[in-house]
């Protein structure tokens, strides 16, 4: 297979050399500054925004001949956004593409963290649609600029304490802010919160691209993330009462699925490529032989 | 001047580039190779010469330091490949090339960002003789922080004896300071302003 082979009329990977460039600036800066969002000059691409444009930026500048790409929407390889911006860089790169994690050298991904454990020869790219953890408080840029410059976090802590009052439990299970190395704040995109601890300490580099927003934000790997909270109420990931229907698993993220129109539902791994593996090694959930094709996938 | 392209494959030899300073400065310490450009004029280095020219453009003011910039050739072929303005004052570079490691100057006179802006801060690439995990006749320095599980060690020459307090002193800054990039002969590695540098044997 010709790798440098494209689309004739494209760039590889689309973007022009000197947009990739400054990017690639902003990438370093991001590595230097762990945490922090740096401003970048986003383009318009040929996708709305919302299908995640700063992730696909992000990849496109950071994309080589030798890299094999798989992208995820939810866990999933299959969904409309995910297959549509596979097909963009597979038209305009030529590069190879995987849906499995293991055999990626880049992952594109939008609102997950992989089950499998990532590596140091990996890339974890996160399409963001809101990166700054202080909005919901403080919707001036400038406002909140120098909030992270001071460090000052209080009214964050003050949002999640209401948390607690109301609630008797933090409630934000998605989007849940971490902070960086002890100093920066940072929306970890809309993961749920299951997936924060797999960003502490993670062997790979993590790359965030908000489009719309225009910044970019990193994770070195081995990087200290912690999830804020109290000394009354710590952290907790959230826990599922149920196995995976499909493959038995206890420790991956669940999606409640419907299986009929007489409301029948079932529990399933949100990350498809790990239920399919864990499926093909033997591992077997309750209701493997009941679940409709189009649940259970092409394993079965 | 030739009109050669610096890049026998300016795409894909830029992404590879990049992609090697991305992981230098990702995982600190490390050896991330790098093919040089071999046309570049000395005493500018092959491996110095391609992380600038994969870089820096018109939007990136370069500055050289004394032994890069009494050579003419230089300053006229970075001017020719890249487009930057070539001889910013330091305080104004978003690149400094240096060739003499040995008198790196005052890191402080550099941009250092804002607290507001970080990153609106000088990346120096320092050329070195020796570079990576095991050069021998070098410096031995213990690094930690981001981008390193417990701890890295890195052997360089040529930079000045107190490179350690120095770069201790920037790393005070943070989130402000500058970063730097060493260029070896057959690669480069980077000492962001997040590691923790101290010193093994001189
Ligand atoms: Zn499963």
């Amino acid at each position: 297979m010709t790798v440098h082979q494209t689309a004739s009329g494209y760039n590889f990977a689309y973007l022009d050399e000197q947009t990739k460039r400054m990017i690639r600036r902003a990438i370093l800066k991001a590595i230097a500054i762990p945490g922090y969002q740096v401003p970048f000059a986003s383009r318009e691409m040929p996708m709305p925004y919302g299908w995640g444009t700063g992730g696909v930026q992000v990849t496109a500048a950071i994309l080589g001949s030798g890299d094999r790409l798989k992208v995820i929407d939810q866990g999933a390889d299959d969904t409309t956004n995910a297959v549509s911006i596979r097909k963009f860089f597979e038209k305009t790169s030529g590069v190879e593409t995987t849906t499995h994690t293991a055999d990626a050298t880049i992952i594109q991904t939008r609102h997950r963290i992989p089950e499998k454990t990532l590596t140091a020869d990996q890339v974890l790219v996160y399409q963001v649609p809101i990166p700054e953890p202080l909005r919901f408080l403080e919707p001036r840029e400038t406002e909140t600029r120098v909030m992270h410059a001071l460090e000052d976090y209080g009214l964050m802590h003050v949002k999640l304490y209401e948390d607690i009052a109301t609630h008797g439990h933090i409630a934000t299970t998605y989007a849940y802010p971490v902070k960086v190395e002890d100093r920066y704040v940072m929306d970890p995109s809309p993961t749920p919160k299951f997936d924060n601890p797999k960003m502490n300490d993670c062997a790979a580099l993590q790359l965030f691209g908000a489009g719309r927003e225009k910044r970019i934000y990193a994770l070195p790997p081995h990087t200290k993330v912690v999830s804020l909270d109290f000394e009354d109420h710590p952290f907790e990931p959230t826990k599922f009462d149920h196995a995976c229907a499909l493959c038995g698993a206890t420790h991956t993220y669940l999606d409640e699925v419907i299986t009929d129109d007489a409301g029948g539902r079932m529990f399933v791994c949100s990350d498809t490529d790990h239920c399919e593996e864990r499926r093909a090694e033997g591992h077997r959930g309750e209701l493997l032989g009941e679940a409709p094709a189009a649940i259970a996938g092409a394993a079965e | 001047m030739a009109l050669a392209r610096a890049f026998a494959d300016p795409v894909h030899d830029a992404q590879q580039t990049f992609r090697a300073v991305m992981n230098a400065l990702a995982r600190p310490g490390t050896l991330q190779p790098v093919a040089g450009l071999t046309g570049a004029p000395a005493p500018l280095s092959p491996v110095a010469a391609a992380v600038a020219v994969a870089l820096a453009d018109y939007e990136t003011p370069l500055w050289l330091d004394g032994r890069l910039a009494a050579a003419p050739d230089v300053a006229a072929w970075l001017a020719f490949h890249t487009g930057a303005r070539i001889g910013a004052a330091p305080s104004q570079a978003a690149f400094a090339l240096v060739a003499d490691a040995g008198i790196l100057p005052d890191l402080a006179g550099f941009a250092q960002g804002t607290d507001v802006y970080p990153d609106r801060s000088t990346t120096l690439i320092v050329q070195v003789a020796e570079l990576g995990p095991i050069a021998s006749a070098a410096m031995r320095v213990r690094l930690a922080g981001p981008g390193i599980s417990g701890h890295a060690t890195l052997a360089v020459s040529c930079l000045p004896a107190d490179i350690a307090d120095r770069l201790a002193a920037n790393h005070a800054l943070f989130p402000r300071g500058v970063d730097l990039v060493l260029a070896g002969p057959e690669g480069v590695a980077a000492l962001p302003r997040t590691t923790r540098v101290t010193l093994v044997e001189a």
